[in-house]
């Protein structure tokens, strides 16, 4: 009680720094550890920058010139680039007709990037895909219109990479979902069947499924049918990744209120009525993230088709690397497809995280 | 009404097939039976496949090539191996290989996870931002590309032995592999390991005496600082029982390599640097987000209840987190086991590694492939129980 403000003498809050010392003193100097642990950050990286600067930019060799040349540079040897860039982009694709996998590989961007619009997703769009398969299938194999045929074991490089995945999903999911459907199911025997499978597939690694089917798919089959390795390659693929989405969709369908499989019913819908109509899809709605995170997982694990000897992106610059001369310029080989990879899968996963924020919100709305 | 039923009675009793086909009891029988046949076909025709080019080939079934000779050396082994043992000592040596790097793997993999997913929570930018760079990067690149980048470096990079670095005393970096000194073999330590596991065990039993003491009187007990000291303190009982060992082999440059000392070539090395630095990417976005699961209400009504800081956050925030963190790291370490069989890619001899020299010699695909299906499924079972039990011992008692 006896302290009493004066009118008059009240005078505003301390004032605060603004801008941007403020930001600084509240994100990197706010407590002694905070403020040490960057100064050490900005030590470490007055070293490392620099010197990564003048090994990537300053000091490397940016015209093509041989391997030679590259030794007594102190940076990077981008020549290789030059040299070996279109080997680990195309593999063994004839040189002459490499504008066909590039048109193909633009067109399979194309068709994705217009399906991560989710106004385009319909009707059309499974045209649209239906259509450019084809005509990637036609400008990869050729053989028709006047283009040369090029045999598979020819293909390599980026369009092998993300031909094994498209195809590889394409397949994979309409497999998964049955596998998923086919584990919730009431009727014991399919689901032992289902539950047998997924478990065997992903309690055991993705190279060994892969071994398993360059392997024993010879020896499965009768003498007279012989598959080639980049088909046997697929299907462990597609084996594979079957098992990984039924998880994911078995996830969204155990999501989904029994009062709509019950709603369902009581229309007098047929089981596949009733999946098709009502539950898958929007149990494949709430699934769509952690499809894509599986997509993105899948990508990735294309590149293990290099241990069964084919040349994907990563199976092409190992190949290029094993050659006299070249073998010190793994670091830039490897930067350039690890750019590749992450450039895919980076935003990939961007526009999962975009998807799932817009799918909350939409969630929390209706209720 | 009358007419219609009748013509509908009449309908059923002339197709008791289509009768037996909308009764939904009878309908999931036939299918279930059509899927039990499919599978038995598709399988009887594999096998008889199987056996037609088998014979052809000329290859025996069995696994009586596991007592043949090998043949073929291999880098490193836990135990003794040389080329005229058997096939099965040397799937024996690719398992204890595959179990070395993995459970190494997943300590160092928990470990730098926990570091890098605190760190994206850190109120330091600069830190954050990093940690955030290092998941998105290490997630977003195939592992078999980490791990032929790091074989890359050690193989390329890093110098002779001659002029190996020599960070800390007695550590020498190299195209060898990296050189760390080692305590002599002793029956020593052998002793105080076995004092550990005693302390261990004895530590579990006063954590349990302590928690029900603090249960029925409330007094609260330094568990931690307790059992860290009973565990510290038997084993260097154990290592003063065994005769306390002192000498150290200290890795010295002799010729063109070193001599002593412990060893971790370079295949090994680049394994372990790769699963690690993988996994510790998913470890980190795990652990991220289950620290941020915890609601903050919880935080604050633990402050308002008085406890200190430390306390609130081993017993009410790191309880909670757990429950949500564990299930999907159990996951992420059953991954880096299997994940260790890329190791097959730069030459260590894992599992899948010497399976695949052994298969290529004696043509014994499927039992290879059978031997690699039946370590990893065993495992990944063993683990999935585990956390089965594991969830049902954490799981929220609710009303």
């Amino acid at each position: 009680m006896t302290d009493r403000i004066e009118t008059g003498q009240v005078t505003g809050p301390p004032r605060a720094p603004t801008g941007a010392i403020r930001w600084l003193r509240e994100n990197l100097f706010n407590t002694w550890y905070n403020s040490l642990l960057t100064l050490v950050i900005v030590w470490a990286g007055f070293n490392i920058v620099p010197a990564m600067v003048d090994w990537l930019v300053l000091e490397a060799v940016w015209h093509a010139a041989p391997p030679e040349a590259c030794r007594e540079a102190a940076g990077a040897c981008w020549a290789f680039l030059h040299e070996k860039g279109r080997f680990i982009l195309f593999g063994l694709y004839p040189y002459d007709e490499q504008w066909r996998p590039t048109l193909a590989v633009a067109l399979a961007l194309g068709l994705i990037a217009v399906s991560g619009d989710r106004r385009s997703w319909g009707r059309w769009l499974a045209i649209a895909w239906a259509l450019g398969i084809v005509a990637i299938a036609l400008l990869i194999r050729g053989g028709a219109l006047g283009l040369s045929y090029v045999p598979n074991n020819q293909w390599g490089g980026l369009p092998l990479t993300l031909g094994l995945s498209i195809v590889g999903l394409v397949f994979a999911f309409p497999a998964g979902i049955l596998l998923a459907l086919g584990r919730r199911s009431d009727m014991p025997a399919v689901k032992a069947v289902c539950v047998a499978y997924i478990e065997l597939i992903r309690g055991v690694p993705l190279i060994t499924v892969l071994f398993m089917a360059s392997l024993l798919i010879p020896l499965f089959l009768p003498q007279e049918l012989s598959i080639d390795k980049l088909l046997r390659a697929q299907i462990g693929l597609i084996m594979f990744a079957a098992a990984y989405l039924a998880e994911v969709v078995r996830g969204g369908l155990q999501a989904i209120p029994r009062g709509q499989y019950e709603a369902a019913d009581a229309l007098g819908l047929t089981y596949w009525q009733k999946m098709r109509l009502i539950i898958l899809p929007q149990a494949l709605t709430i699934a769509i993230p952690p499809l894509v995170n599986t997509f993105i997982g899948f990508i990735k694990d294309t590149s293990l088709v290099v241990i069964i000897g084919l040349f994907d992106l990563l199976g092409a610059t190992k190949s290029a690397l094993s050659e006299a001369g070249w073998r010190p310029m793994y670091k830039e080989g490897y930067l350039f497809i690890a750019l590749i990879y992450f450039v895919i899968c980076y935003s990939l996963s961007k526009y999962s995280q975009a998807l799932e924020s817009r799918l909350e919100t939409g969630r929390r709305a209706r209720r | 009404m009358a007419v219609v039923s009748e013509s509908e009675t009449s309908r059923q009793r002339r197709s008791p097939l289509a009768a037996l086909w909308n009764d939904p009891r009878y309908r999931a029988v036939i299918y279930q039976l059509l899927v039990i046949a499919g599978v038995v076909f598709v399988v009887g025709y594999l096998v008889s496949n199987t056996m037609a080019n088998l014979e052809q080939r000329q290859i025996a079934t069995g696994f009586g090539f596991l007592d043949r000779e090998a043949g073929f050396a291999i880098s490193e082994s836990m135990f003794s191996y040389d080329a005229t043992d058997t096939y099965g000592r040397a799937f024996l040596v690719g398992l204890t290989n595959t179990f070395r790097v993995a459970i190494i793997g997943v300590v160092l993999a928990t470990i730098l996870g926990v570091i890098i997913g605190i760190g994206r929570l850190s109120t330091n930018w600069l830190v954050a931002k990093l940690a955030s760079a290092y998941v998105e990067v290490t997630r977003n690149v195939p592992l078999l590309l980490q791990l032929l980048v790091w074989y890359g470096v050690i193989t390329y990079a890093l110098p002779h032995p001659r002029d190996a670095d020599n960070p800390l005393p007695g550590v020498f970096f190299s195209n060898r592999g990296i050189k760390l000194p080692a305590p002599v073999a002793d029956i020593g330590w052998l002793t105080a390991s076995v004092g550990v596991l005693v302390g261990i065990v004895g530590a579990i039993a006063l954590a349990r005496w302590a928690k029900r003491r603090q249960d029925a009187t409330g007094q609260p007990f330094p568990t931690f600082r307790a059992g860290l000291a009973a565990i510290v303190g038997a084993g260097i009982v154990g290592w003063a029982v065994g005769g306390a060992p002192t000498a150290i082999s200290v890795p010295e440059l002799a010729g063109f390599n070193f001599r002593g000392g412990m060893t971790l070539t370079p295949e090994f090395a680049a394994v372990l640097l790769g699963l690690t630095i993988y996994t510790a990417g998913f470890i980190a976005e795990i652990v991220r987000s289950g620290i941020l699961a915890v609601s903050h209400g919880q935080t604050e009504a633990a402050h308002a209840l008085g406890l200190r800081r430390n306390q609130v956050l081993r017993l009410v925030v790191l309880p909670q987190a757990l429950r949500i963190i564990i299930p999907p790291m159990t996951t992420q370490y059953l991954n880096l086991t299997k994940n260790s069989s890329l190791a097959v890619a730069v030459g260590y001899p894992d599992l899948v590694s010497i399976g695949n020299t052994t298969l290529n010699q004696t043509g014994q695909a499927i039992e290879a492939i059978s031997i690699f299906m039946a370590v990893y499924l065993s495992l990944s079972l063993g683990i999935s129980l585990f956390m089965n039990w594991y969830n049902s011992h954490i799981a929220l008692v609710e009303r």
